[in-house]
């Protein structure tokens, strides 16, 4: 009612004074706000649960942490948003992790974690069976809707890191926190490069390894944020 | 001065402990050879109860996160429990050798059982009443695997290396007992969340989510 007041005024007021006068009278058009990007960065373990036990007695919850304050900056340096799961070294559940990731309604969610077994970067997506999106999805099968914007979110990560000439191995796993997650959500685990005789050539602990590790990431992330903003946002 | 009937009580009972003594020695002797026989005639090897069958075993390997089918030769029982146990055990024992392509240590000792039960239908909003003798005998199963502790506490943590010997343990089940269609994980008999740190071991896997690597 108050709308149509406002609207008639305006008319009458055009009406009056002519068209210039409506042009002037009208505010200005609001630009279109820019479509909110936000990362999810979660930072395996912490605290009581501290993981895989890495080479130099280098705890997996040490590594994730140190990971994902990395990529904050690098991510909120390139205008993106960022919300971290922790920032210290707390003992969080995975139903908490999701429902962080979940409250902060992200456009890519990644669960960061390391591992002394296997070679280069392992992406693994969840092994739900993709499901049609429902209002009130089950908790520990909510990320089923998200399952397809996943596994495209995996591809986007893996070419960027082929590209950054790093090794990677695709798979789909079933991670209690990740299952729950309501976004397109990628498990990034970092294990050691390992050379063509199969021996170790460069440590999880290299400075210079995790950076390209999290250039490679940032880059995959500015491509899914230009991609989602073709697509128009968030949906499963 | 000591009275002459003491010191004789005294003499006897010295003399009598010296010989429970010596004859407690020989007891023990006796007894340690005894085992030491019974522990010479234990066999080296397992005896074959069954005749050498070929088995399907799906062997992952760290360095590609690949599930390769190889095809091994093995004494399989026809009771299902057993022959299950049997192809996991062999799995568990190359996971365990050295330079293994997927090193997990405990080996075949790991698997404590493996019972079979009907499998439900996956979405059904509740189990069915009853199955049928027919659908009980015929019909797809649900494999329980029973893991010690040990294996699960010894397993390297990450999420490659765990879903690994998950997905192979549930694709060799399929492989050698093919109405096993879903598979659940316990530790010690008990309900586990994880198997060390990453893969969920509290929900039902589908046999047909490890499908080996052509």
């Amino acid at each position: 009612m108050r709308w149509s007041n406002w609207s008639l005024a305006i008319l009458v007021a055009g009406g009056v004074a002519g068209q210039p006068a409506l042009a002037q009278q009208a505010p200005p058009a609001p630009a279109a706000p820019p479509p909110r990007f936000v990362v999810v960065l979660d930072a395996a373990h912490g605290g009581n649960d501290t993981g895989g036990h890495l080479n130099d007695n280098q705890l997996e919850k040490t590594l994730t942490l140190a990971m994902s304050v990395r990529l904050r900056s690098l991510l909120a340096a390139r205008g993106i948003q960022v919300v971290t799961t922790r920032e210290s070294d707390v003992t969080l559940d995975p139903n908490k992790r999701a429902e962080i990731a979940n409250r902060s309604e992200a456009q890519a969610c990644i669960s960061l974690h390391a591992s002394e077994a296997g070679s280069g970067v392992h992406l693994y997506a969840s092994s739900l069976t993709p499901a049609q999106p429902v209002r009130f999805a089950p908790w520990k099968t909510a990320q089923s809707a998200w399952v397809t914007r996943s596994l495209a979110l995996e591809g986007v990560l893996n070419s960027a890191l082929l590209q950054a000439g790093m090794s990677v191995t695709l798979g789909r796993t079933s991670l209690p926190s990740l299952d729950s997650m309501a976004c397109p959500a990628v498990a990034v685990e970092i294990a050691p490069e390992l050379g063509s005789d199969k021996k170790v050539a460069t440590e999880l602990d290299d400075p210079d390894y995790q950076a390209r590790v999290a250039s490679a990431l940032v880059a995959a992330l500015l491509e899914w944020r230009t991609d989602a903003g073709r697509a128009e946002g968030h949906q499963p | 001065m000591i009275p002459r009937h003491q010191q004789l009580l005294f003499g006897i009972l010295l003399l009598t402990s010296l010989l429970m003594g010596v004859t407690l020695w020989h007891l023990r002797e006796r007894a340690h050879q005894r085992m030491i026989a019974g522990q010479d005639s234990a066999p080296t090897s397992a005896p074959e109860v069954a005749p050498a069958e070929e088995a399907t075993l799906l062997v992952a390997n760290d360095s590609d996160g690949s599930l390769l089918t190889q095809v091994r030769s093995l004494p399989l029982s026809a009771d299902p429990g057993a022959r299950a146990r049997a192809v996991l055990g062999k799995l568990l024992d190359l996971y365990a050798a050295p330079n293994a392509t997927h090193p997990v240590p405990g080996g075949g000792a790991s698997v404590l059982q493996v019972f079979f039960l009907p499998a439900p239908e996956i979405g059904a909003a509740k189990p069915h009443a009853s199955p049928s003798q027919e659908q009980q005998q015929t019909g797809p199963q649900l494999a329980v695997v029973n893991l010690t502790g040990s294996f699960a506490a010894n397993h390297p943590s990450g999420i490659e290396t765990e879903t690994l010997t998950v997905l192979s343990i549930c694709g060799t089940l399929h492989a050698n007992l093919p109405r096993v269609t879903q598979v659940r994980f316990l530790v010690d008999g008990q309900p586990r969340a994880t198997l060390a740190g990453h893969a969920d071991l509290t929900r039902t896997y589908l046999a047909a989510d490890a499908a080996p690597h052509p």
